[in-house]
Formats: C-alpha cells, structure tokens, sequence
C-alpha cells in the first residue's frame, strides 16, 4: 500500500529536498564540519566507516548516541544514522534523539534474518539499500521513504553500484510495457506487492526517490550513477579514507549537480590527490560481502 | 506563448517545482548556469540545503547573476530559496542574496520530527487573486519568518507568524506548494510575469 498521509507526504518530501545532493559518511564533529563546509546537503553519523567496519570485522552496531548527538549540535543540515537490519529498538532510540532520517542499513551486522523493520510504525523516515526491485519494493511497503541502491560499502569500487541501479531501471521499465494481468505474475516473480508493481508499471519510477551508495571514491563515480538514473548519492568510505578529503567532498558535490556537463566534471576531478585505494570484489569472499545482507 | 518559468537545479526538490509550473499552466526549465537564465522569464528557488546551494552558486559565480536577475524579473522562493533570497539570515547567520526585506530563522520549527502538515486560511488578498478555500501547507525543517520589512505584504500565516510573503517582484514560502496538487500559489507568482 502506498500510504497517502500526512506523516508520508513529510518524510517523502524531505528526501526530495535531497534530490542532487551528496549525503557525506562522517564520524566525529571535524568531519561534519568539513562535509557541511564543501556543501553536503545531509550527513550520516558514523562510529566507523564502512572501509574500516569490513577492516576490523566483528559486530558492528547503532553508533554511540554521544557521537550522533554532537555532531547533530554542531552542523545546520540534516543529520542520518544508521540502524541494524531488523533492530527496531536501535531506531526507536534514533527516533527519540531525533535524527532526521534513519538508514536500515546492511553496513551494520543484521540483527534480524528474517524480518526488516515496520518502518511504517515510526515518525522518523527510513531509507533501506536494495539491490533489485523488488527488494526496493518490499522496503517501500514496509515504510521506507527513500531508496538507495546497495552497491558494496567501504570498496571503493563502483562496480556493484553501476550493478544495482541498472537492475533497477532496466525492471522498472520492463514493467511498463506489460499488461495488467501479466503483473500479477510479475509481483510473484519480483516477491512485492501488486499495487507497488502496479504504481510502478504505470509511472515508470519508484514511488519514493531513488540514490545511490556503495563504492562511491569519486566525481565521475558520482556524475556515473547520476547519468544511470540515481536521484542523489550516498558517499561513505570514499571521501574520509582520501588523501584530500576537503578537496574531494567539494568535487564530488559539483559533480551531482554537473554530472551531464564534461567540462565540468574535468573540472571537478582536477587536483583531488589519491582517491581511496579500491578492493577487487569479485576476490572477496562471498561472506565478506554486506549487499548480501537484508532480503 | 507560455510563460517560461526556470528553476534553479543546484539541488533540491527542483522537479517537483518544474512538475508544479507545468501543471499550473507554464513552461519550466531547470537552470544551473548563469547563462541558462538569459531564457527565462521567472526564477523559482526550490527546497532543498540553502548551504549546499550556496556553495554551488559560489562555485559557479552565479550570486551575482541571480542577483540581477531578481531585480529585474520576478523570483520564488520556497524553504531553502526563502532563506537564499532574505535580507537576513539566523541559526546560524549566514550569507544571502538579500532582495527581500525578511529576517528569516533557519531550521525554526526544530529537526524532522517537528515537521508538519497544516491547514492555513490565507489573507483575502491571496484569495481574491487566486481562488477561495484553506491552504495545505507542508513544512519541512522549515524557517520562520521572524521580521518583515515596511514594503512587504503578508498573504497567510501560521501560528503567528508569516508562511506567504511578497515583496514587488519577489514571492516567498516557507513551506512547500510545489509538494501539493494545488497550484494557487503557482498561479500567483505567474501573474507576476
């Protein structure tokens, strides 16, 4: 069901103020400071980067309230933490901090392998990774308010993300073109719900606005999956884990409003220094991989 | 010929502004170079982080071409674009355009938990120009518009204080019209042009 209330209009409205913007992984107040100084336009409140999280392995959980609270003092844009797939008392306590935006996110270590959060229980809107659609519509039904495509945190490698908003557009538009009751089977097939199936066959899009994260290390990483049809970008890893980040936060703000103009892009990539060195993921062992997590 | 209404697409909630002028009858165009304005007849500034698109106006050198471009030809500010186009700016200062005699509050309402949806009736005046019935204003981490200036004329408040605001050319709202199926508000700013 696609909700039609007040509550949605809201937290479906903010993402779109969103829209051609960076959202900037950040873990203490210096590196807020930095991300809202090059024109960031949210930032996610982190105890460690995803680069470092894959690095050190263990459980990795809600960040420390401390951390997310300063840095929400210190900044005047919006301010997202992220929650363990399925950890609906984290969220609760997001929600009674009161960050702007939630991220169920497969970053964190799964708290839940079956079931994803009631997102539609909260006031606070969530956003959810998905590599599909429909994973991008089973979290819509479950209240997601903004999708961004999974790509693989902290590898600096954009592949995956160049994968996962494909898939998405390249099934979205296949949905157009099908007739009403072959939708039917097209809902069984993709495992979401018919009106979504529905909303999405007649409108050609998702009915909340769609980013992109996961692999993001620089201004055409950015203006890529901008040009393949993702909304806004989510940038962990690929600006603090940089030689310059001060220098690449800025480009890579440039390059999501500029990302159809050449010129500027070349602007944009001049003098950034060492991009974050990248992993091959295809070496990766397939439990080392976080796409995977979340269904 | 239909008026050609340009939104400034540095960031933000611009389609849904560009969705909104042409359901309400216009042309619209997104705009995110100085020269793209030379095309226009109207300048929306939409939603979306004032900080992030002052950034990019600075990085385009574009705050001096918009600035022109309010003084000769009408500008509509939502939100973000309030702020942007205020005379001033608090919580924190920062840095504006200054063509409309406001002081406008940043983030005033609090964070996203005290975002809102209300039922406002505006001022006879907008109604008269428009079309009767209440207006459903949608408020996201919103400001406030905390002084206006002599030469202002208020079109509806909320709570005290004041959602709808022009100022000759210039017409501001602090909440966001483009997010509704009501083009009222559009309808007013394009009798401008």
């Amino acid at each position: 069901m696609i909700q039609s209330n007040e509550q949605w209009k809201l937290n479906v409205g903010l993402a779109e103020m969103l829209k051609g913007g960076v959202i900037m992984d950040v873990v203490n107040v210096e590196q807020a400071l930095i991300a809202e100084k090059a024109g960031a336009c949210a930032v996610m409140a982190l105890e460690r980067v995803p680069s470092d999280i894959r690095k050190e392995g263990g459980v990795a959980r809600m960040s420390p309230v401390s951390i997310i609270r300063d840095i929400m003092g210190a900044v005047s844009i919006p301010v997202m933490a992220k929650a363990r797939i399925g950890h609906f008392t984290e969220a609760r306590i997001l929600e009674a901090l009161g960050v702007d935006y939630i991220d169920e996110s497969e970053v964190l270590t799964p708290a839940d392998e079956e079931h994803h959060i009631n997102k539609k229980d909260f006031k606070t809107p969530f956003v959810c990774g998905a590599r599909n659609l429909g994973e991008a519509l089973r979290r819509i039904a479950e209240g997601a308010c903004m999708i961004r495509t999974k790509g693989e945190a902290g590898s600096g490698n954009i592949v995956e993300a160049v994968r996962h908003i494909r898939t998405i557009i390249k099934e979205m538009r296949q949905l157009t073109v099908l007739g009403k009751e072959e939708l039917v089977h097209e809902a069984k097939l993709l495992g979401a719900p018919l009106d979504l199936v529905e909303w999405v066959a007649e409108n050609g899009k998702l009915p909340v606005p769609n980013f992109s994260a996961g692999g993001i290390a620089t201004p055409a990483d950015a203006a890529l999956v901008m040009q393949l049809g993702a909304e806004a970008v989510f940038v962990g890893s690929g600006i603090f884990k940089s030689a310059d980040p001060e220098a690449r936060a800025k480009a890579i703000v440039k390059a999501a409003t500029y990302y159809k103009d050449p010129v500027k892009l070349l602007e944009a990539s001049e003098d950034l220094g060492m991009a974050m060195p990248g992993l091959d993921i295809s070496k990766l062992p397939e439990g080392e991989l976080m796409q995977t997590r979340g269904w | 010929m239909k008026k050609r209404i340009g939104v400034l697409a540095l960031q933000g909630d611009f389609e849904a502004h560009v969705k909104s002028f042409v359901r309400a009858g216009a042309d619209a165009v997104e705009v995110r170079t100085a020269s793209e304005l030379d095309c226009v007849d109207g300048l929306v500034i939409p939603g979306g982080e004032s900080t992030t698109m002052l950034k990019l106006l600075h990085y385009m050198d574009m705050m001096e071409p918009v600035r022109a471009f309010a003084a000769a030809k009408p500008v509509f500010g939502t939100c973000a674009g309030a702020i942007l186009l205020a005379k001033e700016v608090t919580n924190p200062s920062q840095e504006s355009f200054g063509v409309v005699d406001l002081t406008v509050q940043r983030n005033a309402y609090g964070r996203q938990n005290d975002s809102r949806v209300v039922h406002i009736a505006p001022d006879a005046d907008f109604l008269s120009r428009t079309a009767e019935g209440e207006i459903e204003a949608v408020f996201i981490r919103a400001p406030i518009i905390r002084r206006v200036g002599p030469g202002v004329k208020v079109l509806a408040g909320y709570a005290g204080n004041p959602v709808l605001v022009e100022e000759g050319n210039i017409l501001i709202a602090t909440f966001h019209p483009e997010l509704t199926k009501d083009s009222r508000v559009q309808s007013l700013f394009l009798g401008k042009i």
